[in-house]
């Protein structure tokens, strides 16, 4: 707990301290690669006959993914609190990536946690992190996953909490985490809105972003929540939420307290914590960052899910129509926007969160379809 | 008067400290456990200290993590664990406190749990993922049963903490002695005496230390500081690997601690 409150007055600290606003938007700008594109997508909107399509280009940020945001926030912040060693999970590999490259930026010793069964999936990212000058540890206990590599960042933080930061990836865990991480992804909502004005001269009719932890959905919506625009938040459905092979938290989950924050969580009846699956690392968690869960029973968010099937062929479309190869998490998104596009009108505008670039997906797919690259 | 509390008066009196075995319920199987809990009692332990299973436990170290995914293999519950003691307190009376994550308890109802565990005989409990913060409800059921409810304090904690953390606390304080999880490296520095003694600057609960104790040289200089002793990842360990072995080293704690 002291460790908690100490990072929520620092971030606050940091927040109104003018020379760190400063020195976040220099980097933005000059490092990050911001402000990233809305592009219009064409083709994919004359292939689909509805609703004209923008996708927020989070791909192009530096490093392939919306998760630079939050993690070049976050270095800034470990330094402005004088800690010299930063710590994260990651389940994909993309926010040990974007981690490792703010330590590497600000010359911070860096250390990633990664389950053993994601390192085998993701193995190109292990190596990049590498490169990056980070030490990758191996977690193999409980399910090897995601989740893991939370649990033993939490372990290293209590050990190390002393100076050392923990970079947590997503808008979950104790607070003030949600609120910070939100704070630092909030940029891409906070663009699209200028750029879709610039672009149609109105705001959009929906927003759409795939939910893991939920960072890049919370990134997208919050700038909109006031305002009278449609969100749609798609979860991992897997193999289908029946096979119980999935990562839908709201369609197959319930009311737990995990890691540090109560939300829906995927459990059995004795409150242990579910094996999920997802044919993407990213969005392959148990849980969903707490904002989400009050988004969605207020009614301001609507929440539904795409299977593996319907994201590895969103996945293959986008690659062949627009010349955009999507992380398999935001073909999540793409795919709802498969279903959903057509059945509206050509006057409605849709924003869809393209949170990273497919190019660590590649290799996977292959495996999928039965080739050896 | 909790039996807690009868326990650590008891021990006042007779210029003792406390000897608070640890184990992993469930693990090889709760009929051991049982078996374990009465070797205790004959080995002179005064309180013991029961850990419940769970998927994540991330306060512990890698030793009480295998014995967890082990009791979860065996089918073991949070329902099983109050039951078995339930079975227990029909051969002995030693206090018992569970250690356990938030979720077990929650998914269980908290009223039902403080209901279901205080009527199985359970004396306290133990969440490590419980701040006393969010612990409001909690503490306030607790109170019309006999469990008491027993927060952590760690070496970072400031006094603001401290106040907080005592407050909340009944039966006694549990002081981990390091930062970090479960079965770590001790380090007898002076630290261990100065933020002790500034516990006891707010409050006469009895304070009872944990984390990282193994060797009976070990246990010795945390009970001259403190009120008792807790020795969980050294036990479980010992269960696991040379279960012969084990009434010797209780024996040699026993002894270590006075």
């Amino acid at each position: 707990m002291p460790a908690l409150i100490e990072l929520e007055e620092a971030f606050f600290h940091f927040k109104k301290d003018k020379e760190s606003q400063k020195e976040l938007r220099h980097l933005q700008e000059t490092y990050i690669g911001r402000p990233t594109p809305l592009y219009f997508a064409k083709r994919l909107t004359k292939h689909l006959g509805g609703a004209k399509i923008y996708l927020k280009r989070e791909d192009l940020a530096h490093t392939g993914a919306h998760k630079i945001n939050n993690a070049v926030g976050q270095v800034l912040l470990a330094e402005h609190m004088g800690k010299r060693r930063v710590i994260a999970e990651t389940g994909a590999g993309q926010h040990g990536v974007a981690t490792a490259t703010g330590a590497a930026l600000l010359g911070l010793d860096c250390e990633i946690y990664m389950g053993t069964e994601d390192m085998e999936r993701q193995a190109l990212n292990v190596f990049r992190m590498k490169l990056l000058g980070a030490k990758v540890t191996e977690v193999p206990t409980g399910s090897r996953t995601l989740k893991d590599a939370i649990n033993e960042a939490l372990r290293d933080w209590t050990t190390n909490v002393r100076d050392t930061h923990y970079v947590l990836g997503t808008v979950f865990g104790p607070h003030p985490f949600p609120v910070m991480v939100r704070d630092f992804q909030s940029v891409i909502g906070k663009e699209a809105k200028r750029q879709i004005l610039d672009a149609e001269g109105r705001l959009p009719d929906y927003l759409v972003a795939c939910v893991g932890g939920g960072s890049n959905a919370m990134g997208l919506f919050y700038e909109f929540l006031n305002e009278d625009v449609k969100m749609i938040g798609v979860e991992a459905g897997g193999k289908g939420i029946e096979t119980g092979e999935h990562a839908a938290r709201f369609a197959g989950g319930s009311i737990g307290v995990f890691q540090g924050c109560k939300s829906y969580l995927l459990q059995d009846s004795d409150g242990n914590v579910l094996g999920t699956h997802s044919v993407s690392a990213g969005l392959d968690y148990a849980s969903i960052g707490p904002e989400h869960p009050f988004l969605r029973d207020t009614g301001r968010v609507k929440y539904t899910y795409a299977t593996d099937v319907e994201a590895l062929s969103a996945f293959e479309l986008l690659s062949k129509i627009e010349g955009i190869i999507p992380a398999l998490e935001s073909a999540h998104a793409i795919a709802e926007v498969l279903k959903l596009a057509p059945e509206l009108s050509n006057e409605k505008v849709m924003i869809i969160n393209l949170s990273g670039r497919g190019d660590k997906d590649v290799q996977h797919v292959a495996r999928i379809k039965g080739m050896e690259l | 008067m909790s039996r807690i509390e009868k326990t650590f008066r008891r021990l006042k009196k007779e210029r003792k400290k406390a000897f608070i075995p640890y184990i992993m319920a469930g693990d090889p199987s709760l009929d051991v456990t049982k078996e374990i809990v009465l070797l205790f009692e004959e080995c002179g332990a005064d309180i013991v200290e029961l850990g419940v299973p769970f998927s994540d436990p991330m306060a512990d170290g890698p030793t009480i993590q295998r014995a967890s995914e082990r009791a979860l293999k065996n089918g073991v519950t949070l329902k099983k664990v109050i039951s078995q003691v339930e079975d227990i307190r029909q051969t002995t009376q030693i206090p018992i406190v569970l250690m356990t994550y938030y979720n077990p308890i929650f998914k269980y109802g908290i009223e039902n749990f403080i209901r279901d565990s205080a009527a199985a005989g359970v004396d306290g409990v133990i969440i490590p993922d419980l701040p006393p913060d969010e612990a409001g409800d909690f503490i306030n059921l607790s109170k019309s049963t006999a469990l008491d409810t027993i927060f952590l304090l760690a070496p970072t904690s400031t006094d603001e903490r401290v106040k907080k953390v005592t407050k909340a606390s009944s039966g006694f304080v549990y002081y981990v002695s390091i930062t970090g999880i479960t079965g770590s490296a001790l380090l007898l520095d002076g630290s261990m005496e100065t933020l002790i003694s500034n516990i006891r600057k707010y409050t006469n609960k009895p304070i009872a230390v944990g984390f990282g104790v193994s060797a009976p040289d070990e246990a010795s200089a945390v009970a001259r500081l403190s009120d008792g002793v807790i020795v969980g990842s050294a036990i479980v360990k010992r269960l696991h690997d040379s279960p012969d072995e084990l009434k010797s080293y209780l024996m040699s704690i026993r002894e270590a601690i006075k």
